[in-house]
């Protein structure tokens, strides 16, 4: 499952995910990061079965952790199940279903945005 | 052998008119054969549902009192056409609201009238004897209207060139967002489902021909615009009533970068008369081939990548240059399908008759690319051909002596073949002297990602460049790959210049 870590540079510049990646023996993914000066913010993937573990020690570290669910929404009334959103996502979030109605594994979603001014009818946003 | 369109009708008003979409007919011709097929199926309907820019309504909005002649008029700030006597106006789809850009337009002035939404018109006037008023401001929603009749030049592309960019950029077209190196292929159109690929001779479709137009019972005007049915582009001109569309099948839509554009569902049925009609309704996805366009090139004339059918097109992905590249679609299949769904209960429940066009469709047809008459200005009647250049391993202060000495602000950097490494400006030696210590030579400071054009580039398309990248100058490559000269922002002025003294 995903998670978004942020975490301040005040804090010291202490190396939190490889930390906790040698700690817990837990391979994490980096599928984003976002870092400047005061703060970073990186996007993870761990296993779902260690998700607990990984959160609490990254949160005693000084981070925050939230978990990523439906991170994207789609208002089904202003989609028309084009598909222009299918061939822009990097994650293949979006799929036809056998009905050629638009499906979504928002579990795959890395918040990337690529979507967002893709769709001509304005139905697809980030939930935050 | 043929079957006669009265006894088609004859069905239709008894009810028992055998009605089947096109997506279903394929199949039933390879099970009953042709002659089978005739006898058995009365109707084929079709449908699609994309974005169609070439559309519009004329609005008829009664007098006020005292009465205005309109002259400008605006509908939520997006501007209509008003030179068409005193309250007539059409309001075309792709036009932009002055006050929001392209989050709102002309299609979006249609899709809140026909959702019952309520639209300020505006308009103004010089004022005359019979005409006094001057300014009117005025809430109104479509029911309002004495007439609100869409009327739209070009619908129904008979199939679409689908389109993959090449260059090392996102685009933002009007075939939506083209990510970098064909990174993705988009298309639009019904493939089986589109009316003309149902129809490419015209047997059937033709001025009169009843339609499905925004949910509303429309009519075929004639051949659209740009009808090139010899090309494989056929189109349709269609009208229909606004008052009696639903916003299920008319959609306002921005693609982001290009601007607004109207979504909306056409569908026609096809009475069934003769084999050649079985035939052409017969068409499958595979059978409808389209080329994919690459959207890369700014010229009219754009390079093909390759052909492709629909069947290939809908899988979901296809093979470009040895990669798999995914496709996106930007027409609904899913609405082409209600379309055609709704048009064949309108047929079965006798609520639609059939009829032979009043006037046919020319099928032998294509478009012709607009006649230029004034000249487009080319690079290299503006670029500079005197260029000062450096190699990589000279000092900075080398640089800055060229730059004082040729009365530049950029050195093209070639390289012992005199082919182009880099480009230096005024501001990076600059720079250099003025920052951190240390640096000596060009090669530290020099950009090596160079933005070029070329001699015969039009100059529009060359400024895009500079605008873009948000730079000074490009240096001007010839076929031959040598550096010709260089294009500056200063070269441009000269443009207006030109136009100014003529």
């Amino acid at each position: 499952m995903k998670l978004l870590v942020t975490f301040s540079r005040k804090k010291g510049r202490e190396p939190i995910i490889a930390k906790v990646v040698l700690e817990t023996g837990v391979l994490i993914n980096v599928e984003r990061a976002y870092i400047d000066a005061m703060e970073g913010e990186v996007l993870i993937d761990v296993p779902d079965e260690d998700y607990m573990r990984i959160r609490d020690r990254m949160t005693e570290l000084g981070a925050i952790v939230s978990l990523l669910e439906h991170a994207i929404r789609r208002d089904e009334h202003e989609c028309i199940d084009c598909g222009a959103c299918v061939g822009v996502c990097p994650q293949e979030v979006f799929s036809f279903d056998e009905d050629w109605k638009i499906t979504m594994r928002d579990e795959r979603c890395v918040i990337c945005g690529k979507c967002l001014p893709a769709c001509p009818h304005d139905a697809l946003s980030l939930v935050q | 052998m043929e079957k006669s369109l009265d006894l088609i009708n004859t069905r239709i008003r008894d009810g028992d008119a055998r009605v089947v979409t096109a997506e279903e007919m394929p199949a039933i011709v390879a099970e009953l054969g042709e002659e089978g097929a005739l006898k058995e199926v009365d109707v084929v309907t079709t449908g699609t549902f994309g974005a169609m820019c070439s559309s519009g309504a004329f609005l008829n909005f009664g007098h006020a009192d005292p009465p205005i002649r309109m002259e400008h008029l605006w509908l939520n700030d997006v501007e209509a056409y008003g030179g068409i006597a005193s309250v007539d106006a059409y309001i075309g789809a792709t036009q932009q609201s002055e006050t929001r850009g392209e989050d709102y337009g002309g299609a979006h002035v249609l899709e809140d009238f026909v959702a019952g939404n309520s639209v300020e018109l505006r308009a103004n006037s010089r004022g005359t004897d019979c005409y006094p008023g001057r300014s009117i401001t005025t809430e109104l929603v479509l029911a309002d209207l004495n007439q609100a009749i869409m009327v739209n030049p070009r619908n129904s592309y008979q199939r679409y060139d689908a389109a993959a960019n090449t260059t090392d950029r996102t685009l933002n077209t009007y075939m939506g967002t083209l990510l970098p190196g064909c990174g993705n292929v988009t298309f639009s159109g019904a493939g089986v489902l589109s009316p003309l690929a149902n129809d490419p001779a015209f047997q059937v479709i033709g001025s009169g021909t009843p339609i499905f137009l925004g949910g509303a019972q429309g009519m075929v005007i004639g051949e659209g615009t740009q009808h090139s049915p010899k090309t494989g582009f056929g189109t349709l001109m269609v009208t229909g009533d606004l008052k009696e569309m639903r916003q299920d099948f008319l959609r306002a839509a921005t693609m982001t970068g290009y601007g607004v554009t109207l979504y909306i569902g056409v569908g026609v049925p096809i009475p069934v008369i003769n084999l050649d009609v079985v035939r052409s309704t017969a068409v499958r996805d595979e059978d409808i081939t389209t080329s994919i366009i690459d959207y890369g090139v700014p010229s009219r004339d754009r390079p093909v990548l390759r052909k492709v059918t629909y069947a290939e097109l809908r899988s979901g992905t296809i093979e470009l240059n040895g990669m798999e590249v995914r496709t996106s679609s930007l027409s609904s299949f899913r609405k082409a399908r209600e379309v055609a769904a709704d048009l064949k209960h309108w047929v079965e429940e006798g609520r639609m008759e059939m009829v032979l066009p009043v006037r046919k469709i020319d099928a032998a047809k294509s478009a012709r690319p607009m006649r230029v008459t004034t000249h487009t200005p080319l690079v290299r009647e503006i670029m500079d051909y005197e260029i000062v250049t450096i190699t990589e391993d000279d000092e900075i202060t080398t640089a800055a002596k060229k730059l004082l000495r040729g009365a530049t602000n950029h050195l093209t950097v070639l390289d012992r073949e005199g082919r182009l490494t880099g480009i230096v400006t005024t501001y990076d030696v600059t720079k250099a002297v003025g920052g951190r210590e240390g640096i000596r030579y060009v090669k530290e400071i020099m950009t090596r990602h160079v933005i070029t054009t070329y001699p015969l580039e039009p100059v529009d398309v060359a400024a895009r460049k500079l605008k873009r990248h948000n730079i000074s100058a490009l240096p001007v490559v010839d076929p031959e790959g040598k550096v010709a000269g260089m294009l500056t922002a200063i070269d441009l002025g000269k443009l207006i210049g030109r136009r100014e003294t003529k």
